[in-house]
């Protein structure tokens, strides 16, 4: 980690989230993103309705781990499933089936499957969460109104403050060079009720 | 060498980098709105219209937000009365006991399994469209993956019934779960009975976290949408009629709470993307072995009829076959009464449902002849002896000793359904026609209800000896309890229609030619200066409209 951030306070001593900036379409958020991503930010985002063809590499992220995670989750369920039926035919109440040895273990293999797919679903769910930090009720940024507008057409970059190379004034400066539709700084605490305009 | 791609050639042509064919676009003449368009360079709209984003967030919130209609409140109360006919039979099935139903000694098993099948078979149209054709990158699938999503749980809710009560006394059906009784006495894991426990209870669990997992961000759109409504009224709109809740107040929470908070970020979405390929990746392998391990069922037993090894494709087969027909019963009304619904559910979804019905169909009529070929060139006395005389054979076609199959009519209703009618789909017309594609779909539907019977009650009516042969006759019971089970099945789909996004929203805008990002002309290529003077991808009007 760099230095110490510095912290910023609104005037009415709120602490500063970020910046948040609108952009008219994916084309522009893309490119913008690159921008961002060469100027060496590391704490900002892009948002969208959907995920942007090839947006990964505009912002320089790295491959999720997620597939690794469940991988190892659903072949230890499938184990641990394999294990319990032999332990419960062999042992818990072994009997002869069909004339069978009591540990055939052919005859578990449906059962291991099933219970491999459940860990590996309940995983990729539960790990897709827990990767993205969610269920998180509230955000600074569902607070402003423009930012509502996200899940329908709008496309957004935001900067946070906690960012080393964040620094109002020049983060404002690329993100309007990069072509954003407006700027507005975001603050960690609710603003008081009635919102205020933006900018 | 270059391959040629489609969706890299549309791109171009949008951001101007390569010239617009020649001419007007290829319209087809049926629907005149390019749906059916035959020229392969031309890839037919997924969104007629020429729509934008906003449009597609407007139309489906406004389904869940306006509501479908002042049919829908009739179509529920009238299906919900249906419902309630399935708590009451087995009700009264649980205090009276198996008696009410029409079984006995030699069918014991008959529409209690046979619905079973048949629901959990509907349900796999649902999985295939949302993994298989996912991981096959059918762009179509994401305007009908939802519903048919919503279909596969209602689906699996329908069937898991049905085991659940066939038990007899259900409150042993703890029994089925791996837990030793009072006797310390395990389940016996090498039953396919028990396979079929795990299976079906995976396949529901598994189904709904798909289904979950893809609404979450249209939760979120739902929530936001709320949330700009409320803060714009400042608390004086519309309330609920029972309790005077803000209706937008209701809905940022309800759906709020179950977008878990989702905020649109690209860090998520790459998390979330990834994980929805491996809930595809693994929902494939799960939906077909599913289907086989109910199969197994049959299969392992030693009946002639069930013990044949052609069971586990042959039911995949026709599992998605049924499930289809279904998708189909329920998206052709739905596309007439939504307004603005044609322009995301286009004719070509309709016209790639009927060809993979009749594709399909074949499957099931190949094993249905391969069932008799097998019967023949095995040898085996019974197994012929039960397709011929316990299945196909009508009363005016005796043979010698006078004998023929008591349910031939069941048996060539199966046929006429399921192998005849698709047929119809070979004419273009046909299968692009909304009225022959609805009449196919219901047909199949019967169909493959009566596939289930024959193989089920055709099979166990006459055992290996003349001393154990009867007959099967349902009782009121019988047949309320499945009408019942299908009055659950549209309740639940009409609660679904009325609340929950139908369309996937991020998926459907995903596939729209305006998401593509080299379809804009940003100013400047690399990083020089002047990044925002973007223009949109502006058509001409008479330009292909970005079929992907």
């Amino acid at each position: 980690m760099a230095a110490a951030t510095r912290e910023y306070r609104t005037e009415r001593g709120a602490k500063v989230y970020g910046v948040l900036a609108e952009f008219p379409n994916p084309g522009v958020v893309s490119h913008a993103a690159e921008r961002v991503r060469d100027a060496g930010y590391s704490r900002w985002d892009v948002y969208s309705p959907f995920p942007i063809h090839g947006i990964d590499d505009a912002m320089g992220l790295p491959a999720t781990k997620l597939p690794l995670v469940v991988a190892f989750v659903g072949l230890t369920g499938a184990c641990l499933g394999f294990i319990f039926q032999y332990w419960v035919s062999t042992e818990g109440y072994a009997t002869v089936v069909q004339g069978k040895p009591a540990g055939a273990w052919q005859a578990f293999i449906p059962v291991t499957f099933e219970i491999g797919v459940l860990f590996t679903a309940f995983t990729a769910l539960l790990g897709m969460l827990a990767f993205n930090g969610l269920p998180r009720w509230h955000h600074p940024l569902m607070t402003r109104e423009r930012f509502l507008g996200v899940g329908d057409d709008k496309f957004f970059i935001a900067i946070e403050a906690d960012d080393p190379r964040f620094d109002p004034e020049p983060t404002r400066a690329l993100l309007v060079a990069a072509g954003a539709t407006s700027v507005e700084l975001v603050e960690e605490e609710l603003p008081p009720a009635p919102a205020p305009a933006a900018h | 060498m270059t391959t040629f791609n489609p969706d890299e050639a549309t791109a171009r042509r949008l951001a101007g980098l390569s010239p617009m064919p020649d001419g007007p676009r290829a319209w087809d003449p049926v629907t005149g709105d390019g749906s059916l368009v035959e020229d392969p360079a031309t890839r037919a709209p997924l969104v007629l219209g020429d729509r934008s984003f906003n449009w597609v967030t407007e139309t489906v919130c406004g389904y869940a937000e306006k509501g479908p209609g002042r049919w829908w409140m009739p179509t529920f109360l009238v299906s919900a009365h249906v419902a309630g006919l399935m708590p009451l039979m087995i009700l009264y099935l649980v205090i009276t006991g198996v008696g009410v139903w029409g079984l006995n000694n030699v069918v014991d098993w008959a529409w209690d399994i046979t619905n079973f099948v048949f629901w959990i078979g509907i349900g796999h149209a649902g999985t295939l469209i949302s993994a298989i054709l996912c991981l096959f990158k059918q762009k179509w699938r994401t305007s009908i993956n939802r519903a048919a999503e919503a279909m596969t749980i209602f689906a699996v809710i329908c069937a898991a019934t049905f085991p659940g009560i066939h038990v007899g006394r259900v409150w042993m059906a703890w029994m089925l779960f791996p837990i030793p009784n009072a006797n310390q006495i395990w389940p016996n894991f090498k039953s396919p009975l028990l396979w079929d426990v795990f299976a079906v209870s995976t396949y529901g669990t598994v189904s709904l976290l798909f289904w979950y997992m893809g609404m979450i961000p249209d939760f979120a759109t739902l929530r936001d949408r709320a949330a700009k409504r409320l803060l714009r009224s400042n608390g004086d709109g519309p309330r609920l009629a029972v309790l005077g809740w803000n209706t937008d107040k209701v809905r940022a929470y309800a759906y709020g709470f179950l977008a878990l908070g989702w905020r649109f970020s690209t860090r998520h979405w790459q998390n979330y993307e990834k994980a929805y390929l491996m809930l595809a990746g693994v929902s494939t392998p799960l939906v077909l072995s599913v289907h086989s391990i109910v199969s197994f069922d049959f299969a392992t037993s030693v009946l002639p009829g069930w013990h044949t090894t052609i069971f586990p494709p042959y039911f995949v087969a026709g599992a998605i076959f049924g499930g289809f027909a279904m998708v189909l019963l329920l998206m052709i009304p739905s596309r007439e009464l939504f307004p603005g619904m044609k322009d995301l559910v286009t004719m070509r979804h309709l016209e790639n449902m009927a060809k993979i019905i009749l594709v399909t169909g074949y499957m099931v009529g190949f094993a249905y002849a391969m069932e008799f070929f097998i019967a023949w060139y095995s040898g085996n006395a019974y197994e012929a002896d039960v397709f011929l005389y316990n299945r196909v054979m009508p009363p005016w076609l005796a043979g010698p000793d006078g004998r023929y199959a008591p349910y031939w009519w069941a048996y060539w209703a199966m046929i006429f359904c399921n192998v005849v009618s698709p047929q119809i789909f070979w004419i273009k017309a046909c299968r692009q026609s909304v009225k022959w594609i609805f009449l196919v779909a219901f047909l199949v539907t019967i169909g493959m209800w009566f596939e289930r019977f024959v193989i089920i009650v055709t099979s166990l009516h006459r055992a290996f000896l003349p001393g154990s042969w009867g007959m099967f006759f349902p009782t009121p019971v019988d047949i309320l309890t499945f009408v019942g089970s299908c009055g659950t099945f549209l309740t639940l789909y009409l609660l679904f229609l009325r609340f929950l996004p139908q369309f996937a929203m991020s998926e459907i805008k995903n596939v729209m030619p305006q998401a593509d990002p080299h379809g804009y002309d940003v100013g400047g290529h690399g990083h020089g200066h002047g990044g925002g003077k973007a223009a949109g991808a502006h058509h001409a009007p008479d330009a292909p409209k970005g079929g992907i």
